[in-house]
């Protein structure tokens, strides 16, 4: 395998580039998840722009997740969209519904309220789809031979839902805590108060999904019950972040509760990660087994090292010239 | 009733690929155009040229927007229809869109933000700068995909070892065989529907007297463009034709409706194709052109369909009209730009009604010429995926089933038709308010950095613009 494994560097680059799409797009789709809660049409202005100027770049990071699967891993590519057929296209339906919405909503005004539904549902719809793209990555894949052999509708189990509405409420966490960070007055007042109670679905979502897994999954029971002492950590810090949330909501600390949330999602992804390592297509395929060919990877890995650091720059200075809060009737400052 | 889902797929796969690729095409020449305006304001100060730059950078604006919104789509599509063949080719494909995302679209999307909302935020130099690493990053995107694209026609570079293409020459793949001619005429066609969707909107404006001068000036230059482009698009178009002949003997063989090779083959300028008779009906041709086009000599050999199996045989039909139709729209372009170059004389080309209303009705030909030219390629290049590797059949996704793969159709069907009524019926809105409306008072509510919320124009409600003026107090043109 070389001085350096390629595929591992590859799974790392990948796992940064999941996390950062959930991060990222995951609080605008909260915003939209929250959308029809919002105390009036002046708050949803306020929410709708303070994800406008970085939505586009957010929704980039999964292009790059698809793309990038395909040049390093296609075998997680050309299995799991397969075996999600209907539901990536309903995520998809979601995301140019939601796009659209965007797009138009500031310039209607008979039919805005179909557009606020429009971004509202295609949100929700795209984070439900992509909960649920979790959930059947713990449940695992039928296939033969490096092929998907199951049916359309093997993706959409009680296990699948359930997580399809965990990161709905979790996208909805960021959401909210965005908010705070984003708003003041009574927009920053009504964020600070759903905040805890989303915190406590989170959380009672989250205690259900750690129960029922090792029960869909023998490898992930296994490994918790022998190594719990070390992975351990990570769900106690999830758990702690999320102390912090509620704390920090109730000092009235603005930036904190969002970067608690982003902890949260952080250790939850790697708690994730170590339970199905070394399985990207569980229950059979592992990242060896998925991987493309080395010149391949290397080849992509290049230009790699040097486009990101210029990416990251790019969307580093877009969120700088679009920083400060966000006031009903005015855009950025 | 049995439903096939390779047919399915391809019906699927054409309709989503053909709704992308509008946007683009006119994206790609407006991004140019816009840079190009921009420029020419930075050097000669002249205002008209920063209220034309507005004005398109609006339309841009909403065109943007729905490519970005149908290319998500596409980035999805090899995998859930096409798993096999993403799984076979990964080596190659995965590369090539991973590199367009990476130093294409971060790019766009990037500068995009300045140059809808920054005017005035930042020195017009900067400006100027985003506009143009815009209509780089079009371009750089063109760069990959079509080198992708054309890597399924004529793949190059690659080993098969078990089953799975394998890259050994990395430039031979990239540089494939049909690759910068197919780039070129690319590109070429992006930009002559640039220009034609300029002409005929300036044109209608003139028609109705309205902004004068400022629509006779960007009716000028892009009629140059016209003069310039439309006839090298054709001499371009050649040599991709000549390039096909070596790679794809059928395709062209299907194009010419020649089914039978032989000597001194006529230019069929009418034909049914009959498949099942291997022969023509009712052929109308021009004696030894053909042949003299594609070899150069009177004489001279043209393939035939016929040397390949039948069922290796690309639809002909399909192939022989589609050819036809693009061919057509190129010769009108180059009459329009000739007629164009004809009435400058003491300015006519903006005064003669006749000519502003042709102008009017070009501006959807490029449009059809590029769906024509795109559908003579693809469909003559059936039944293979990667050209004489692997077939549509082989390339399939095999847990996909008719009903899956007819339920999205419908179901893509249905919302584009949603998104596309919406987005028409906003970019008439745009074109109807004009150059007049006030183009920097928009309040600050309403331009965060979206692509569609750069044009203010109200979706359903022709007050706004009051609403808009009053509160901002007028701010003159070119103030901020
Ligand atoms: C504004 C658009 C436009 C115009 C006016 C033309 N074309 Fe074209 N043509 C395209 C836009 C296009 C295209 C959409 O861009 C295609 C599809 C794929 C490609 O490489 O270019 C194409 C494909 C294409 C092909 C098929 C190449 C293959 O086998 O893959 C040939 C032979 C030509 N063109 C030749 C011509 C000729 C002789 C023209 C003379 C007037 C012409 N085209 C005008
Ligand atoms: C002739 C074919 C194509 C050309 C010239 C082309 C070019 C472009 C360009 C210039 C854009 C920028 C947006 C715009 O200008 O509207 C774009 C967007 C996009 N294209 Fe295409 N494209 C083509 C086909 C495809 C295909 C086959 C795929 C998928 C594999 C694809 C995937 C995408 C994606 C994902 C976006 C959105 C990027 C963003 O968020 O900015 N395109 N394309
Ligand atoms: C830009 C405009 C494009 C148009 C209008 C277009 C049109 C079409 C059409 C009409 C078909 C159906 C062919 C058939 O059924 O025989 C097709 C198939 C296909 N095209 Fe394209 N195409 C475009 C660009 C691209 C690009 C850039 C790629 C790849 C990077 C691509 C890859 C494919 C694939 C994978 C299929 C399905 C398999 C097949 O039917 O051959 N196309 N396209």
């Amino acid at each position: 395998m070389g001085p350096f494994d390629l595929n591992l560097i590859w799974a790392g680059i990948i796992a940064f580039g999941i996390i950062m799409y959930v991060l990222m797009d995951g609080f605008d789709l909260g915003v939209g998840i929250l959308f029809p809660f919002a105390p009036d049409n002046d708050a949803r202005d306020v929410m709708m722009n303070s994800v406008a100027p970085v939505w586009d770049g957010n929704e980039t990071w999964l292009i790059l997740g698809g793309a990038g699967l395909l040049a390093a891993f296609p075998l997680v590519y050309s299995i799991i969209l397969p075996a999600l057929y209907i539901g990536v296209f309903l995520m998809l339906a979601g995301l140019i519904f939601r796009g659209v919405a965007f797009e138009f909503r500031f310039k209607a005004k008979s039919s805005r309220y179909l557009w606020d539904w429009s971004f509202a549902g295609g949100s929700s719809l795209a984070a439900f789809a992509q909960g649920a793209v979790v959930g059947s990555y713990i449940e695992g894949y039928n296939t033969v031979d490096k092929v998907f052999v199951g049916g359309p509708f093997d993706w959409l189990t009680p296990f699948t839902v359930l997580t399809g509405f965990g990161l709905m409420a979790g996208y909805a966490l960021l959401g909210s805590t965005w908010i705070i960070m984003k708003s003041e007055g009574y927009i920053q007042r009504w964020a600070y108060r759903i905040t805890p109670y989303l915190v406590m679905v989170v959380l009672g979502v989250f205690a259900i999904i750690s129960l029922w897994t090792p029960f869909v999954d023998e490898l992930v029971q296994h490994r918790w019950l022998s190594y719990f002492h070390i992975i351990g950590i990570l769900p106690t810090l999830a758990v702690l972040c999320a102390w912090k949330i509620i704390h920090y909501v109730r000092k009235r600390q603005e930036g904190v509760p969002f970067v608690a949330t982003m902890g949260m999602f952080v250790f939850t992804f790697l708690g994730l990660l170590v339970s199905k390592w070394p399985y990207v297509v569980p229950p059979n395929y592992t990242l060896y087994d998925a991987a493309s060919a080395p010149e391949s990877q290397l080849f992509l890995l290049v230009g790699l090292l040097f486009v990101v650091p210029v990416v990251v720059a790019y969307t580093a200075w877009s969120y700088w010239i679009f920083r400060g809060k966000v006031r009903v009737g005015e855009g950025y400052h | 009733m049995e439903l096939d889902p390779v047919l399915l797929s391809r019906i699927q796969f054409a309709f989503v690929v053909s709704f992308h690729a509008i946007f683009p095409v006119f994206t790609i020449g407006l991004a140019s155009f816009i840079a190009f305006l921009e420029g020419l304001r930075l050097r000669t100060g002249n205002p008209l040229y920063e209220r034309l730059s507005k004005f398109w950078i609006e339309v841009f604006a909403v065109v943007f927007g729905m490519g970005v919104v149908s290319g998500i789509v596409m980035s999805f599509q090899f995998g859930t229809n096409w798993s096999n063949f993403a799984q076979a080719t990964a080596n190659f494909m995965g590369p090539m869109l991973s590199y367009e995302v990476l130093t294409a679209f971060f790019l766009e999307a990037a500068f995009l933000g300045v140059l809808l909302f920054g005017r005035g935020k930042v020195p017009p130099g900067v400006f100027f700068f985003a506009a143009l690493m815009v209509a780089v990053g079009t371009m750089i995107s063109t760069f990959w995909i079509l080198s992708a694209n054309s890597w399924m026609h004529t793949p190059g570079g690659f080993e098969i070892r078990d089953g799975t293409f394998h890259i050994v020459a990395w430039s031979e793949a990239i540089f494939n065989a049909s690759f910068p001619w197919r780039f070129l005429h690319m590109v070429m066609a992006s930009f002559l529907t640039g220009a034609l969707v300029v002409c005929a909107v300036s044109a209608w404006f003139l028609l109705r007297n309205r902004e004068v001068e400022a629509h006779r000036r960007a009716l000028s230059m892009s009629l140059w463009m016209l003069l310039f482009l439309a006839p090298a698009q054709a001499v371009v178009g050649d040599f991709h034709g000549l390039n096909t002949l070596e790679h794809q003997p059928v395709k062209v063989a299907a194009m010419e409706g020649n089914w039978e090779r032989a000597g001194g083959v006529p230019l069929l300028l009418f034909a049914l194709p009959d498949q099942a008779n291997q022969t023509n009906r009712f052929e109308v041709g021009i004696p030894y052109l053909a042949s003299l086009i594609l070899t150069h000599e009177l004489g001279g050999e043209v393939p035939g369909i016929n040397e390949t199996a039948v069922e290796e045989q690309p639809p002909v039909a399909i192939v022989f009209w589609s050819f036809r139709v693009m061919v057509a729209i190129g010769l009108l372009m180059i009459a329009f730009a000739i007629t164009g170059l004809i009435l400058r004389r003491g300015g006519q080309y903006w005064q003669k009604p006749w000519f502003l209303k042709g102008l009017t009705y070009m501006g959807i030909t490029p449009f059809i010429a590029v769906l024509a030219g795109w559908i003579t390629t693809e469909v003559g290049r059936s039944p293979w995926l990667v050209f004489g590797e692997m077939t549509q059949a082989q390339g399939v996704t095999p847990s996909l089933t008719g009903g899956m793969a007819l339920f999205t159709l419908i179901g893509y069907v249905v919302v584009y038709a949603m998104v596309f009524t919406a987005g028409i019926y906003y970019l008439t809105r745009i074109f109807k308010a004009g150059l007049e409306t006030e183009h920097t008072a928009i309040p600050q509510v309403e331009r965060p950095k979206r692509p569609l919320s750069g044009s203010h124009v109200s979706f359903d409600d022709d007050q706004e613009s009051d609403f808009r003026g009053s509160e901002q107090g007028g701010t003159p043109h070119g103030t901020l």
